[in-house]
């Protein structure tokens, strides 16, 4: 993650007074919540990132960490909120009626506004999943308080105002945002950006149940039926533990393939940077980056990549980082731990091979699909 | 049918650019281009128009520059455009924003008929935030369609509106009622040329420009910097680890196999790991 | 079709074509111009200098708001071996002058800022839209031109092409030839960035004051090219060129000959610490005067690069584009006052007015040089600055050798490289194609 500046550039100015004047009715706002994410009885891993998130704000806080589960009254739902517990929640609100079943913007965002109002945290976090990002702008809006996206990182200044730092001006640069005379401050942290706490065999502890006051006959929006994906080649980039990815340094859409290769001796997935995407070189479920997958791996190899920031915050949490560019001046070697300058084209079948023939001299390789 | 397509114009960020030393954005002689997600809500648009008929105008809030994106949208042969400008706007974060544009969409409603849909592009490429067309939707109080892969149809006449939706491992396909509003996601359609007529025209039209008061405004309180609840304290460049990448030299051995020697020197684990990993093949 | 008709259709937003459309658009007349690129520009690669007398013809106060570089106070003739480079600087105070004389731009940013001139002009200016063809009627004429757009024929009195070098439609109507390979050149440039100050000081400037270097010798490995580092705000520019034949003859790519051209001991420390932001490629008319097609006809004309006008002896292109532009919207502008019609009669007087100028006399002047530069090519660009490098370093050496020996053995490496006769040759073949 970025580190303390060292020549932050001047602060927004045209602000008339960026002191903190919380309006009394604030005052009283206070605990951080996060919501777990849940479709089809399945909770979405990044709800538990969150929660480790969540743990780290509001112990420097000194207040506590809420679950907010909502869905359908069933056996998932308790599984699931007991599962929060597990990740470090120290209560959860949960909303338990058959309107939230699946998600649907209308219910989901009653629901959540509701407990806000009744409630009242200081700190809202969300995924920033399609449907975390579906819910947060209309929860936001609904409730006028300020949102904050794609976070990279959440901290808590001295006066106990949440930093939120995500990239900005496309990803060139980073910015610290805050939410400083509203309430709740929201934020949403896409999948893998926060590392998954542990997990630690708890029982239940305090839940809190809300009802809804929300008839199916009154939500307009209703599911006519749900497809789910066929496997095929989904990429699994997010949860990778070796990942090999290429750029523009590539030249070529064909030269891809040379990627592929080394994934496949490597029995590691493959990605690309954002402007492969662009130039349809490659599918959009391969991106990684900001606006892509943020990955975790253990061992990144990035061939013919620049390592713009908008690449960087997408890569940052790999444990070991290998970068191979003919640009010597490439940002990618500031935060690349082994670097090669040499043409990447030229490279890679050479390293695929050197890499079958000490890993796996004797058995085939299976090809990234 | 009236659909209006809320669209930004935005610097081509692959081209911006960080100063080597005082760490600024050189917006100098970066392109402005139309958010490219906007294009994909533009054609939806324009093709919902030509099936059921009906009339389609874009809307932008932006600095007087951003009628080059119009410009751009007439081109496609969108019937009309909307520009909002006014100094109040400037340093709006999105709530400011959805205020100032969801009093503008009242407006064309007075002046030009109530949109039934309402399309915004899934995101920007310098905000990526996603934030401004479900705003624009609570504001409004329309019903709110995200990451939308198809429009399976609609039925001006029952006010229906059927769409598939992307959702975590399949797609949702949902029934809601008009008016809505949609966000598409990327790659669902190609933005069409326009023909010469619609260029020519694009060329010579007027464009209508509000200002907040134009507009309809009723608290200028809400717009623009004082009416953003998030504000921005730090921009910096993320600081080169302490510890910059090791740049191998392999001289003249041959670079592959003394590449990856190094490799599993330095992180022995690596080699334990990857050999696991292959070893199931 | 399009119902409407315009008096003009210019084809090409680059500087034949933004000065043809705005000279057309301010007399008044109907113009539609029609630019492929996205924007005005976006197709044009250029080093790039920009001549003021010439601009000033169209746009009289344009330093006014356009966006300049930088203004050019010091001009450097290099010729390089190597290792070496034997330098002719002309630097002087009088060019810091109230109206600067020439500047360095950034043709992105000149050529949107000119495009809005003549927008402003009046012209309708379409970008993103390819003509495809020149529509003629059955006599021959051209009437108009077909595009890319759905609907897209569109009529006019007159067309003019300001296509560019290697545009097809003139050629594809068979109003000219394909350039030949040995008439065009291939450049490539890179834009280096650097902070302001490291610029001054680099190139000794105070601060709008800018440099441009004019290089060859070795670094065209004997193949008939030129290489440039002009001085921009916040960036250098810097590239180099050679005739499309010669790349085809020899080995080398022009990307390897600025890899080259970089690492020269005598440009590398101009460029140290960079951060190179834009590669751009692009061909250039070397052919000069006879080299140039015919430049008019029946209800067209042609401007600019397509027509061949380029002075590649003194880098001149961008301002012959201009005044040709310019020259050609004025001549159609006075068939139009006296309601004439644009036939290849009457607009032969286009033809005319472009001879009168300084643009057909200095073309003319040079016009043996092309052909004498390309077939002495390794003698110009390689074996006489090799000979001078060595001359120049045995002259500044001090080594005890006698200053009349150094000279005497200066002498018989000239002529034991060249001859005699091929010393006398070479001047006079030079002194003769030069007049």
């Amino acid at each position: 993650m970025s580190e303390t500046p060292k020549t932050p550039a001047p602060a927004a100015s045209g602000r008339a007074s960026t002191k903190k004047e919380l309006p009394e009715h604030f005052k009283g706002y206070k605990h951080v919540w996060v919501f777990v994410e849940q479709e089809r009885g399945q909770a979405h891993s990044v709800s538990w990132e969150l929660l480790g998130a969540g743990r780290k704000l509001a112990d420097k806080l000194g207040v506590e960490l809420a679950a907010v589960v909502l869905g359908p009254d069933n056996e998932a739902t308790r599984a699931i909120t007991g599962e929060a517990f597990c990740y470090g929640a120290d209560l959860a609100y949960v909303v338990p009626d058959p309107v939230l079943t699946d998600y649907r913007n209308e219910a989901y965002t009653k629901a959540m506004t509701d407990l806000v109002n009744t409630y009242k945290p200081e700190i809202l976090l969300l995924g920033a999943t399609t449907l975390g990002r579906d819910l947060a702008g209309a929860v936001a809006t609904t409730l006028l308080t300020g949102l904050t996206a794609d976070c990279t990182e959440l901290d808590v200044d001295a006066d106990g105002s949440l930093a939120a730092t995500r990239p900005t001006f496309g990803g060139s640069l980073l910015c610290t945002i805050y939410t400083l005379n509203y309430r709740p401050q929201m934020a949403t942290v896409r999948p893998r950006v926060m590392p998954m706490p542990p997990r630690v065999e708890k029982p239940a502890g305090r839940v809190i149940e809300h009802k809804l006051d929300l008839a199916e006959a009154d939500v307009i929006t209703k599911i006519l039926a749900f497809v789910p994906d066929r496997d095929s080649a989904k990429s699994n980039l997010a949860y990778a533990n070796v990942v090999v990815a290429g750029g523009l340094g590539l030249g070529s859409p064909e030269n891809f393939q040379l990627v592929r290769q080394l994934a496949g001796v490597l029995g590691a997935e493959y990605g690309c940077s954002r402007p492969l995407v662009q130039k349809g070189w490659v599918t959009s479920d391969r991106q990684i980056g900001q606006t892509g997958k943020t990955i975790r791996p253990k061992l990144y190899i990035a061939a013919g990549i620049s390592g713009a920031i908008q690449h960087r915050v997408g890569v940052e949490g790999a444990d070991y980082i290998v970068a191979i560019n003919t640009d010597k001046n490439a940002p990618i070697f500031d935060f690349a731990h082994l670097a090669i300058v040499t043409d990447a084209i030229a490279l890679l079948p050479a390293l695929t091979e050197a890499f079958r023939n000490r890993l796996s001299p004797h058995s085939r390789d299976r090809l990234a699909s | 049918m009236h659909i209006v397509v809320c669209i930004k114009q935005v610097p081509d960020s692959a081209q911006i650019r960080v100063h080597p030393v005082t760490n600024t954005i050189m917006r100098q002689g970066v392109p402005t281009i139309i958010n490219p997600y906007d294009l994909f809500a533009i054609e939806e648009a324009l093709a919902l128009r030509d099936k059921l008929g009906g009339e389609v105008t874009v809307l932008t809030m932006g600095p007087p520059s951003a009628e080059d994106s119009l410009r751009k949208a007439l081109s496609f042969g969108v019937n009309r455009a909307v520009l909002l400008t006014d100094r109040f706007f400037a340093g709006a974060d999105t709530l400011a924003t959805t205020y100032a544009l969801a009093t503008a969409i009242r407006k064309i409603a007075e002046v030009y008929g109530a949109a039934d849909i309402v399309f915004t592009g899934k995101q920007t490429i310098d905000g990526d935030t996603a934030q401004v067309g479900p705003g624009i939707a609570k504001r409004i109080g329309l019903l709110q369609l995200t990451y939308v892969s198809k429009i399976v149809s609609v039925d001006p006449e029952s006010r229906s509106i059927e769409v598939e939706r992307r959702s975590e491992g399949g797609v949702q396909v949902l029934r809601s009622r008009l008016p809505c509003l949609v966000t598409m996601l990327e790659g669902t359609n190609e933005i069409r040329r326009g023909s010469l007529d619609d260029a020519l025209s694009a060329a010579r039209a007027t464009l209508v420009k509000w200002s907040a008061k134009d507009a309809g405004v009723e608290d200028i309180a809400k717009c623009g910097l004082r009416g953003s609840p998030t504000i921005v304290k730090k921009v910096f460049a993320p600081t080169a680890r302490a510890k910059k990448a090791d740049v191998i030299d392999f001289g003249t051995q041959a670079p592959a196999q003394a590449f990856v020697d190094e490799l599993f020197k330095r992180q022995p684990n690596l080699e334990a790991e990857l050999a696991a990993l292959t070893r199931g093949y | 079709m399009l119902d409407e008709k315009f008096d003009a259709i210019v084809v090409g937003a680059g500087m034949a074509g933004n000065a043809a459309a705005f000279t057309l658009a301010s007399r008044g007349l109907k113009v539609l111009q029609l630019e492929r690129g996205e924007s005005s520009g976006s197709k044009n690669v250029q080093g790039a200098i920009l001549y003021a007398d010439m601009l000033e013809k169209l746009i009289p106060n344009f330093r006014e708001d356009a966006p300049l570089e930088r203004h050019l106070v010091e001009q450097r003739f290099w010729m390089m071996d190597d290792k070496s480079h034997v330098g002719l600087h002309y630097r002087s105070e009088d060019f810091n002058e109230e109206r600067p004389n020439r500047y360095t731009i950034i043709r992105a940013q000149f050529d949107k800022w000119f495009s809005s001139k003549v927008r402003e002009a009046g012209a309708i200016v379409l970008c993103e839209t390819t003509v495809t063809e020149l529509v003629q009627d059955r006599f021959g004429k051209v009437i108009g031109v077909r595009t890319d757009r759905q609907n897209g024929q569109v009529h006019a009195d007159v067309v003019v092409l300001a296509e560019g070098v290697n545009g097809l439609l003139g050629t594809r109507a068979h109003l000219r030839e394909i350039p030949k390979p040995e008439n065009v050149a291939l450049a490539v440039k890179e834009m280096h960035f650097l902070p302001q100050e490291t610029i001054e000081s680099r190139f000794n400037l105070k601060g709008d004051e800018g440099v441009v270097i004019e290089a060859a010798g070795t670094i065209s490995r004997g193949m008939t090219g030129m290489g440039f580092i002009y001085s921009n705000k916040e960036s250098i520019s810097l590239g180099i060129g050679c005739l499309v034949s010669d790349f085809q003859k020899g080995g080398e790519t022009p990307y390897g000959l600025l890899e080259r051209f970089k690492r020269h001991p005598s440009v590398a420390p101009l460029i140290e610490g960079s951060e190179v932001k834009e590669y751009a490629a692009h061909l250039i008319p070397e052919g000069g005067y006879k080299a140039i097609p015919q430049l008019y006809g029946d209800g067209w004309v042609v401007v600019g690069d397509a027509a061949q006008l380029n002075n590649a002896i003194h880098r001149e292109g961008s301002n012959l584009a201009m005044t040709s532009g310019r020259l050609a919207a004025e001549a159609i502008f006075q068939i139009k006052s006296r309601r004439d019609l644009m036939t290849k009669e009457n607009l032969a007087l286009y033809k005319k007015m472009i001879d009168e100028s300084f643009v057909m006399k200095d073309l003319k002047k040079y016009k043996d040089m092309p052909q004498l530069l390309h077939i002495q090519s390794q003698n110009f660009f390689l074996t006489y600055p090799q000979l001078v490098s060595k001359a120049m370093q045995n002259f500044v050496r001090v080594d005890g050798t006698p200053k009349g020996e150094k000279e005497k053995s200066t002498l018989r490496s000239f002529v034991s490289s060249r001859s005699w006769t091929g010393l006398f040759g070479d001047a006079f073949r030079l002194a003769r194609a030069w007049r």
